[in-house]
């Protein structure tokens, strides 16, 4: 396949490049998120048989703009006894990293602010940040509810970036490289056909890091209000809002880059299959959403490390010994070999998956 | 041996949802669109047939809330009673029907509206002007299984078709 790069200051200008790239990504987080808050509002109605929002422009459309207007009207209320200063400050704090993921990621060849040497290490050290965010939304509330729910957000981001990382480092040994447009390059063959059981174990680590049903505990409305969104309003629970949505939009596109071959694909223009195959993932967490009811936390906390973590401890050994001992074996040999490794384990482990001993349902 | 532990039941799960996308939504879009409501609905208001109305007071008597007030006067010529002031306060009235059931004379009806929210008190208050049978204000099938054949059958969510819950 002829792949199309540009070049990596591609208006021949570093702040050019630095400038169009900085303005285009903010345009592109942003109205994705809306368009994305939209689609999510709009495809769980239907799923429960319901309309959806569809009074705002034609099937809704601007419904989330609407949300957008009436959210920077909306008078903010600061906790009279919580942290002013930190609760201002957590939603920039949870909303920033987010956008700087964007940074890294190939919208197509060359299409990239900065093409880092270490791209999918920088996403993974970046995305964290976040947690910080809403663990100072959550405590400078002063409120029971949000300090629970931003706990069990720490609480599940630490445990969940271990079987992230090590299901990144599958598809990074695979790849050759830690670049992000090195690893579009480098899938020939999707690398989720290469890396199944990687690519479970990353989805099921991002749902959980980005707090998306089944792994929305933190913000569980039934039991603990909203979590760390609680005391929040107006514009600064806008901001929150964004950094979530943002948050699924960056793992739509990440798992899109590392899995799904990027911006990759026949006859369409690049960007439009990158745009197809983020909208596709999407759609799965939301999918997931309508289906899935929400875990405990002692099951997400089993889930974290006696499931995913061995089993991404298992998946990294492995992936490691095919590349080291048959390096020379055309790849495709490896899909049928890693499906069946993926069925075998992930059977094998979850005959096993007990949570306090076996005196506690699953 | 059961594969519903082993990562069957989401898949199961997943089916479900996604098999529901093709499902025609059950919401009706109110002011829009309407569902028939049932023919013999306890609807809003009261209506009253001012020929057939005696002036016995057998309405108010049924009455425990208390919310029919008759005052009638003597037409000694005809030798009968003649209604001065009826009135009902909506605001009290709990749509139990009883003033219906008790009428010996086929006069006062339950509506078949159900949309008589109000901005004031006051405008609760149906005086004899506002009990009239009119186009708009139907009467109900409430204890008049006759009236009840006329009007249109009841639509429910259920229903299919969907020319059947958008029509009145």
């Amino acid at each position: 396949m002829a792949m199309q790069m540009l070049p990596p200051d591609w208006p021949g200008n570093f702040w050019a490049h630095w400038a169009i790239f900085a303005v285009a990504i903010l345009v592109f987080v942003l109205l994705m998120v809306m368009v994305f808050i939209w689609f999510e509002r709009r495809a769980l109605a239907v799923m429960q048989a319901r309309l959806g929002p569809n009074r705002a422009g034609p099937f809704g459309l601007f419904q989330s703009a609407a949300d957008a207007l009436k959210l920077l009207i909306k008078e903010d209320i600061v906790p009279a006894k919580g942290d002013k200063l930190v609760h201002w400050l957590a939603p920039v704090v949870a909303f920033v990293p987010v956008v700087l993921i964007f940074a890294v990621v190939p919208f197509w060849g060359g299409a990239i602010l900065a093409d880092l040497n270490i791209g999918i290490l920088y996403i993974v050290a970046i995305s964290s940040v976040t947690a910080v965010g809403i663990f100072m939304a959550g405590w400078s509330s002063n409120n029971k509810y949000s300090t629970l729910g931003a706990m069990r957000q720490v609480a599940s981001v630490v445990s969940y970036e271990i079987p992230v990382v090590l299901s990144v480092v599958g598809v990074v040994l695979l790849a050759g490289s830690l670049s992000m447009q090195q690893i579009v390059a480098a899938q020939d063959i999707p690398f989720i056909l290469l890396q199944p059981l990687g690519f479970l174990l990353f989805f099921c680590g991002a749902l959980a890091e980005i707090n998306r049903a089944p792994f929305d505990l933190t913000e569980a409305d039934s039991e603990i209000v909203a979590g760390f969104f609680t005391e929040y309003s107006g514009m600064k629970f806008g901001l929150l809002f964004l950094a979530e949505y943002g948050e699924a939009l960056a793992i739509s596109a990440i798992v899109t880059t590392l899995f799904l071959g990027g911006w990759r694909g026949p006859l369409l223009p690049p960007f439009l299959w990158f745009l197809l195959k983020v909208g596709l993932v999407f759609f799965v967490i939301v999918w997931i959403r309508a289906t899935v009811p929400r875990l405990r936390i002692d099951q997400l906390m089993a889930l974290a490390w006696k499931f995913l973590f061995p089993l991404a401890l298992l998946n990294l050994l492995i992936t490691a010994a095919e590349i080291l001992f048959w390096p020379a074996v055309s790849l495709w040999v490896f899909v049928p070999i890693n499906f069946a490794v993926m069925i075998i384990l992930v059977l094998l482990w979850s005959k096993f998956f007990k949570l306090g001993w076996g005196k506690v349902e699953v | 041996m059961k594969f519903e532990r082993y990562g069957l039941g989401i898949a199961k799960g997943l089916s479900v949802t996604i098999r529901h996308l093709l499902r025609r939504p059950i919401t009706t879009q109110y002011p829009e669109q309407r569902l028939n409501v049932s023919r013999r609905i306890r609807g809003n208001e009261l209506i009253w047939n001012k020929d057939k109305c005696t002036g016995c007071g057998t309405c108010a008597k049924a009455c425990h809330i208390g919310a029919i007030h008759i005052s009638t006067s003597t037409n000694l010529v005809d030798n009968k009673y003649e209604v001065q002031k009826y009135e009902v306060d909506t605001g009290y009235c709990i749509f139990c029907g009883l003033c219906v059931e008790a009428c010996p004379f086929e006069a006062l009806f339950l509506s078949y509206d159900y949309e008589c929210a109000r901005y004031r008190r006051n405008d609760l208050f149906q005086d004899r002007e506002k009990m009239v049978e009119t186009s708009e204000r139907k009467v109900s099938g409430y204890f008049y299984p006759g009236r009840a054949a006329k009007l249109p059958r009841q639509s429910l969510l259920v229903d299919n078709d969907r020319g059947k819950r958008n029509g009145r």
